[in-house]
């Protein structure tokens, strides 16, 4: 497996104050007594549950994060209505098409975010996921024919752009601009192979 | 802001989240097979409810309230997707999909060659492809 390295005092140190703020959120009040309970609930946490370490990037571009949760925002109100019409709309029944899509990043992090903020957005749903290829099986509503597919795709694609380019790390960065090569030679893309 | 225009913006998110929920219920009667359902039960429903927090949050504004909104918001868009994906795994490979309407399965033509490459795949092509390449 790749990227199983110890994770960094630092992104331990994040995650450990996202948690604290969690807890006081959840209490709704910023208070010693929030928070000096939300760091004993931490850490009891951090220690029970353990999971594997997270790769921060250690890249942050502001103004692009906050264009990818706007356009995130945006396309989940526009596909929300789309769906809506989809379900109300007399007579037919959708056609619908599972595609796999190969992103570009090998990070799990970045692919987590990719498969959430699709899934957010109404019209297609992560059915299934290959780790170590990143490869995204996306169930998409509504594809009458090889075109909304191949629209779909494009949209996948976008979506990780526009992750990469807000905190990927600066390898993902040149692997979605095309100007890096990746990891290990890829099979054919699924999807272009015969049908069987 | 004046008590009249949040009344107004207060009603209208009220009915649109309605509308949406709604369309969620309908969905859930009219689609044909599990995976299409999902959509309908998840996606409309996530802005209906976010519509309906922002509204709480805006008509009852104060730290704990707006706090508490975010903490939902979140775990609302981290799990549903997650619900959603568990059960739309669990309908495929157990076989609740509606062949007939997919226009392509890229899926099954992934889990066919992981059959072939572990030397499984001659044995009868849907009985394997229905397999997963990591059930075994």
């Amino acid at each position: 497996m790749h990227q199983r390295e110890h994770a960094s005092l630092g992104s331990r140190a994040m995650l450990f104050l996202g948690l604290v703020l969690l807890w006081a959120m959840l209490w709704g009040q910023f208070t010693v007594l929030s928070v000096l309970t939300g760091v004993a609930i931490s850490t009891v946490v951090t220690l029970v549950f353990y999971l594997p370490a997270i790769q921060f990037s250690r890249r942050l571009d502001p103004a692009r994060t906050v264009y990818f949760f706007v356009r995130l925002a945006f396309d989940i109100v526009v596909a929300s209505f789309q769906v809506a019409w989809i379900v109300l709309r007399p007579g037919t029944v959708p056609h619908n098409s599972i595609v796999a899509v190969q992103l570009r990043t090998r990070s799990d992090l970045i692919t987590m975010w990719v498969a959430e903020s699709l899934s957010l957005v109404p019209g297609s749903i992560v059915v299934d996921l290959d780790r170590g290829e990143s490869i995204l099986y996306l169930h998409v509503l509504d594809t009458d024919d090889g075109r909304d597919v191949e629209r779909a795709r494009s949209r996948v694609l976008g979506t990780e752009e526009r992750i990469v380019r807000g905190f990927g790390s600066a390898h993902d960065v040149a692997l979605v601009r095309g100007t890096a090569r990746p990891p290990e030679a890829d099979p054919t893309p699924p999807g272009t192979e015969g049908e069987r | 802001m004046s008590a009249e225009w949040s009344e107004a913006i207060t009603a209208t998110f009220i009915v649109v989240a309605a509308f949406l929920c709604a369309a969620a219920g309908i969905g859930l009667l009219r689609l044909p097979d599990v995976l299409s359902r999902l959509h309908a039960a998840t996606k409309p429903q996530i802005l209906g409810l976010g519509l309906i927090i922002v509204d709480v949050a805006v008509s009852n504004v104060s730290i704990a309230t707006i706090a508490f909104a975010i903490a939902i918001l979140f775990f609302q868009g981290l799990t549903a997707p997650i619900s959603a994906h568990m059960v739309g795994r669990a309908a495929y490979r157990g076989d609740h999909v509606r062949r007939d309407l997919l226009v392509t399965d890229e899926l099954a033509d992934a889990v066919s060659r992981a059959d072939e490459r572990s030397g499984r795949g001659d044995s009868g092509d849907d009985s394997a492809s229905d397999e997963s390449p990591e059930s075994r």
